[in-house]
């Protein structure tokens, strides 16, 4: 690929160590995808944050990456962290990991990186990110940030989008490009979808079924809503590589692409081989981070009401705050859950607390947390997850 | 004697060397939730490798898929002694490129022939990341070789 003599200057370490490797990693990359040049981003978004998913090895590499004099010079946010970063104690998290887990945030907050932890970045963003060029990382994030919200961003691993952070700077390669955002596959979809979960399911049976390509998507009854983009976004991107998705209604597809049909029957077979038929203790919404919509749903099936069950709704601090003020924390927790922030179920240490099977709507949680945690998963609606927690 | 040794010429994405016996996967692989960093054991739930080692093997698979936080693990096998010696991907993507220069391993993809069909665990595959090439000796003419020491 092109660089530009300033980018040389980095790569040949004159501007220091950590800005060296951050530039060989996004040249690799830019080799690779025959990129012709970098291309400026407007912000990077960074996984790898839990101290459960990346261990004492990523750990390492952040301490040392952090004390080569790594400074974030775009706006640069992260994943989220193995566990609430002010109510760690109350949830049962182990004192040790907790302090890993600290650890890791110093380390980000040295790169002056804001410690957003949440895999929904876009429900912070004040502008609109339609045409806009970012580097993100979380998966879910990606695929809804090219699909629902028009924004350009190739599935981003921590480290590059870690790099992208500090050079501020992408290949231009990808999902960058207009001409590689034409759908490959179409699947026609033979069947009435009713809960966010039946569009978990539909986006595991595509990832499955269509690996890399773009999928367009059609035969829809109705427009889905934001959540349930959101849960389809998701669970694509956990069974497959799909960078994005479309649903235009006029075909702007590749020639000579296949067509797949998924009816009811494919949607139950996905849902036999990732659910578990038992009765658990912990009932888990938020993977992704529950919406506000979502947090007033079940604020309201749970109000004045008791949860014989345990209920945690995980969502991003921001959302948590507003929840707040507008009374939605408040129910839930009267109720007896709890709305944890910074954190999920996928990436805090759900066995060392004590758990060993969840109810949940996610898809993606499901996937996790059996082959991450040995952990399995029920899985219902959010509406039935609320009134599980009740029964 | 004679030795059977097939040339595949591809794209050095990854430079470096590496040599060892393949494991070949003919499904994509998710590092993360899919391999234990500190084992190098496959834990994917119905993968085709689970419950089969990659460490010290030359890693033979078509793509990566998953979460990217799936680049850590790579380099977390590393870090852990438990990586494999060498990746060889069909077409390979940013996952496991990103693994591959901070765990500095050597990686190679776009073949002239299939890798996935050409090579089977077991082989012994010699990987140039530089300059995209590998070396595949068959396994049983190995192992003759082997007891012929």
């Amino acid at each position: 690929m092109f660089i530009t003599k300033k980018e040389e200057r980095i790569l040949n370490g004159e501007e220091g160590e950590a800005r060296r490797l951050s530039m060989k990693l996004l040249v690799a990359i830019g080799d690779a995808y025959e990129a012709k040049r970098m291309i400026r981003v407007r912000s990077a978004q960074i996984s790898g944050v839990s101290y459960k998913t990346i261990g004492e090895p990523g750990l390492d590499f952040l301490k040392e990456f952090s004390s080569r004099g790594a400074l974030a010079t775009v706006r640069a946010m992260l994943n989220p962290a193995g566990m609430d970063l002010t109510r760690w104690r109350e949830l049962g998290v182990p004192e040790e990991f907790a302090q890993k887990q600290l650890e890791i945030m110093r380390c980000f907050r040295n790169m002056k990186i804001q410690p957003t932890c949440t895999c929904v970045p876009y429900s912070a963003e004040g502008a609109s990110l339609r045409g806009q060029h970012v580097a993100w990382a979380e998966s879910s994030a990606v695929v809804f940030a090219n699909s629902v919200l028009g924004a350009y961003t190739n599935r981003e691993g921590g480290p590059t989008a870690l790099a992208s952070a500090i050079l501020g700077k992408s290949p231009l390669y990808g999902m960058h490009l207009d001409e590689q955002r034409t759908p490959t596959r179409l699947v026609k979809v033979r069947c009435e979808l009713g809960s966010e979960l039946d569009y978990g399911l539909l986006g595991y049976w595509i990832g499955e079924g269509v690996g890399s390509h773009i999928p367009r998507i059609s035969g829809l009854q109705e427009a889905p809503s934001y959540d349930e983009l959101k849960a389809l976004s998701a669970s694509m991107a956990v069974s497959g590589s799909i960078p994005m998705f479309s649903m235009k209604k006029r075909a702007d597809m590749s020639e000579g692409h296949e067509a797949i049909d998924v009816d009811r029957e494919e949607l139950l077979r996905t849902h036999r081989a990732l659910s578990s038929e038992r009765e658990f203790e912990h009932v888990c919404l938020g993977c992704p981070h529950l919406s506000l919509k979502e947090l007033r749903l079940v604020a309201r099936l749970v109000s004045g009401r008791k949860a014989m069950k345990k209920l945690w709704c995980f969502t991003s601090r921001h959302l948590r705050d507003i929840a707040e003020q507008r009374g939605y924390v408040g129910t839930i927790e009267q109720a007896g859950g709890k709305v944890v922030c910074d954190t999920c179920m996928v990436v805090s240490p759900m066995r060392e607390m004590g758990v060993n099977g969840i109810v949940t709507n996610s898809c993606k949680a499901a996937h996790y947390l059996r082959s991450l945690n040995r952990v399995e998963s029920h899985l219902v609606s959010l509406e039935e997850c609320a009134r599980y927690a009740l029964a | 004697m004679h030795s059977l040794r097939l040339r595949m010429d591809g794209r050095g994405v990854v430079d470096g060397f590496g040599a060892g016996e393949a494991i070949v996967s003919r499904q994509a692989m998710s590092f993360f939730g899919g391999v234990n960093p500190r084992s190098g054991i496959v834990i994917e739930n119905g993968h085709e490798l689970e419950g089969r080692s990659i460490s010290g093997k030359v890693l033979v698979f078509p793509r990566g898929k998953g979460s990217t936080v799936g680049s850590y693990v790579i380099y977390g096998l590393r870090k852990y002694g438990a990586a494999p010696v060498a990746i060889v991907n069909t077409e390979t993507e940013p996952i496991i490129i990103g693994g591959c220069v901070l765990a500095d391993i050597p990686l190679v993809d776009r073949l002239d022939r299939n890798p996935i069909e050409m090579i089977q665990s077991g082989d012994w595959v010699e990987v140039e990341g530089n300059i995209g090439r590998i070396w595949v000796t068959k396994k049983r003419r190995l192992l003759t070789q082997q007891s012929e020491q």
